[in-house]
């Protein structure tokens, strides 16, 4: 009991647990509101003319939950916790911490509710009316405050490099979001706000925004998270602490130049988007840094692949995380995206970047993270196993299928005649569409049931922690008595 | 002395402070210029010398927020790109100046449905009715959702003004003093002028309505009435026969 004590003053576990279990939470919402959507595409009868669940509003719901619910909290969880360890300290400000997890579970819930009551800003992944902009302002600078004031008092002279990220994407999002959401409100008790900027420039700062949601939030603090739990995992060092250094820099500087790939062939000017398409194509190596350093930190323990689910995760992850770098860059040239962009493809190379690198990391860190913070072991190795290939098989379908429809379309619409008149229709690329939309929604079927799994083992396991560590203060409780 | 990466790794001031440099130079080389090069939006002027694209009308401004809230624009864009297919199908590609007042810009990212950057004026009023209440109705094999409600449900329009004063504080050139509207009339023209004034809002709104007659029932001002309005305005502004081939390339 004594070290229990001991342990809980060391180290703030109490909002890591929260932080966990809501991401949980999270995930199954946001994951089962995006297959709903995927099956309306497939089957618009499902919209069913009820207003708060169409596609328009319900997308918006997929999008925030997952990124900021499921990814969002994994992130808060994680980098809480790898703050801790690392510096060897424990969390500043407990009730401020309090407050970040409150205050970000309020804004999941009310942003997810507005969309669907119609209140929406109509900017693709920032939503979110003014009001709930305003606290997420507020709760991200608590949460800066946090991680500096708990770097100030590590008892270590170095700052571990996962802090290094974590801190460039906290950083980096307060950016973001301030600029991106700069608007006037119709009034002071109206929901409603229209942006500061229109038309390109408007355009060209949402696409900043957009690109580096993906480039800090979705990359960057999960690498943060990969070079904390894959090096523990494995048992091994960082495979290289150079290029950790050269990466880190590298990426955050080149990951801002390339957000106006998503605007390519529209009427922002040509030299905007050349510079975004040539920085786009250099961030493949910095993408790639992160990706070597992360799989060859198993190097010499290659066998753990065999033997620990866990492994398997984090660098099939890796792996993913490699290709959707490769396919960026790839997508960001001009003359593919002229194909791609419009398509499917973009929403498939966005999901093997979300599933197969930010979601399967997570699953690692979350099986390593879960188990230590209820002090137990991991409920069942096997049901790891079953989530691993219900993930990967619901990736490859998801993926492929997005590719079927992305390619496919876009080279019908480009189709003509030996007399050169269009091919097709628009509505016959529709019909196109319908066989691939099924097996995508198959796809997050199986996805989503693999994430089912693992609610099912942590819940088992979060029990059996509670059970023991009950049994524990009972037999203590005993002996003191008899003592 | 010698640089060494780790007087970074030790100091956490310093770490935030070079991550800050770092992080702000790529956003502030491509966003800041777009605002400073004028050929960045196109000028783009009617026979009669005056501005071709406009502001809202606010039945249209209600339009755009209807728009906005079901979420249109993630299945339809409204940037028309510079190839041949697109110009066969959907017309001349977008123009900067086509989306200047357009708080936020609705380009789009995904054509689940095709490109509604031109569709003002292709089909008629009765037809976008039917469409938006049932798009099986018209288009069998469409997967757009129905919206039945739009319809039935009253055009909210008391804060019509608020909203056109948040615009204009955003710098749309809606008019309230007389100098304002003097200013639009030689900008816009005395016709487009008169519906950019604030103070006549709702009267322009319901004459709009009543006049365009767009849901087809003209006794009930709806939802249908300003979603209808803003899609038949959209492409409409810029008249391209007016234009020699070749002047807006000089932009890009």
């Amino acid at each position: 009991m004594a070290q229990a004590i001991a342990s809980t003053e060391q180290y703030n576990y109490d909002i890591v647990r929260r932080f966990s279990i809501m991401t949980l939470v999270w995930a199954v919402v946001g994951m089962s509101a995006g297959l709903y959507a995927a099956l309306e595409l497939a089957f618009p009868h499902l919209n069913m003319g009820i207003a708060q669940i169409t596609f328009g509003r319900i997308r918006p719901v997929h999008t925030t939950l997952v990124i900021f619910g499921f990814g969002g909290n994994a992130l808060f969880a994680t980098s809480y916790y790898v703050v801790q360890r690392t510096c060897q300290t424990r969390l500043w400000g407990s009730a401020l911490a309090n407050f970040t997890f409150w205050g970000w579970q309020a804004i999941l819930l009310l942003g997810a509710l507005s969309y669907m009551w119609g209140y929406s800003q109509g900017r693709e992944y920032a939503e979110f009316p003014w009001p709930i902009d305003i606290m997420i302002a507020v709760v991200w600078v608590a949460y800066l405050l946090i991680y500096v004031q708990t770097l100030r008092r590590r008892s270590q002279p170095h700052i571990y490099v996962a802090n290094w990220f974590y801190l460039a994407f906290i950083l980096a999002t307060a950016l973001l979001h301030i600029f991106n959401n700069l608007a006037v409100p119709v009034a002071m008790f109206n929901m409603n706000s229209y942006s500061a900027f229109s038309g390109v420039q408007d355009a060209m700062t949402q696409w900043w925004y957009g690109h580096n949601a993906v480039g800090f939030f979705l990359t960057a603090a999960f690498l943060g998270m990969m070079y904390y739990f894959v090096p523990k995992q494995a048992g091994r060092p960082v495979y290289s602490y150079r290029l950790s250094i050269i990466h880190f820099w590298a990426l955050i500087f080149l990951y801002m130049w390339a957000g106006a790939h998503h605007l390519h062939w529209t009427a922002l000017p040509d030299w905007t988007s050349t510079l975004a398409a040539t920085f786009s194509i250099m961030l493949l190596l910095p993408s790639w840094g992160g990706m070597i350093n992360g799989i060859m930190t198993l190097s010499g323990a290659w066998e753990k692949l065999r033997t620990d689910p866990i492994m398997l995760f984090l660098i099939t992850a890796l792996s993913f995380y490699g290709m959707s770098t490769f396919e960026g860059p790839l997508m960001a040239l001009k003359s593919v995206n002229a194909l791609s962009h419009y398509t499917d493809w973009t929403i498939g190379h966005v999901h093997s970047g979300a599933l197969g690198w930010v979601a399967m990391v997570t699953f690692g860190s979350m099986y390593h993270l879960i188990p230590r913070l209820y002090d137990t072991k991991v409920h069942s190795t096997k049901l790891i196993y079953v989530h691993f290939w219900l993930a990967s098989i619901g990736i490859v379908l998801y993926i492929t299928s997005m590719w079927v429809a992305g390619i496919g379309q876009g080279l019908l619409l480009r189709a003509f005649d030996d007399y050169g008149n269009l091919a097709y229709s628009f509505i016959e690329t529709v019909s196109f569409l319908h066989q691939p939309y099924v097996w995508r929604a198959i796809g997050g079927m199986f996805f989503l049931s693999g994430m089912l799994t693992m609610v099912y083992n942590m819940w088992r396991t979060i029990a059996a922690g509670k059970r023991e560590a009950a049994e524990l203060e009972a037999k203590i409780a005993a002996k003191m008595a008899r003592a | 002395m010698k640089f060494k990466h780790e007087s970074i790794e030790i100091n956490a001031g310093l770490l935030i402070i070079l991550t800050l440099v770092v992080i702000s130079i790529g956003g502030l080389v491509e966003i800041v210029p777009l605002f400073f090069i004028n050929n960045t939006v196109e000028q783009v002027k009617t026979a009669d010398g005056h501005d071709a694209v406009r502001p809202y009308t606010p039945l249209e401004l209600r339009g755009r927020d209807i728009y906005i809230r079901e979420g249109c624009y993630l299945c339809h864009s409204q940037m028309i790109r510079p190839f041949r297919d697109e110009m066969l199908r959907y017309g001349h590609y977008s123009l900067a100046a086509e989306s200047q007042y357009d708080h936020p810009f609705q380009w789009g990212s995904k054509r689940t449905g095709p490109d509604l950057a031109r569709v003002g004026g292709k089909y008629s009023n009765a037809w976008h009715v039917a469409h938006l209440t049932d798009p099986r109705s018209v288009v069998p094999e469409s997967i757009m959702p129905i919206y039945p409600w739009l319809k039935k449900t009253p055009l909210e329009y008391s804060d019509i003004r608020d909203r056109m004063r948040a615009l204009k504080a955003v710098g749309v050139p809606y008019s309230e003093t007389d100098a304002e509207y003097k200013a639009n009339v030689k900008r816009f023209g005395k016709k487009v002028a008169e519906e950019l004034n604030i103070l006549d809002a709702e009267k322009n709104l319901v004459g709009q309505a009543e006049t365009g007659d767009y849901d087809g029932d003209p006794k009930h001002l709806t939802e249908m009435d300003a979603l209808v309005a803003y899609l038949q305005m959209l492409g409409t502004m810029v008249d391209f026969h007016q234009y020699d081939e070749g002047y807006f390339a000089k932009f890009r």
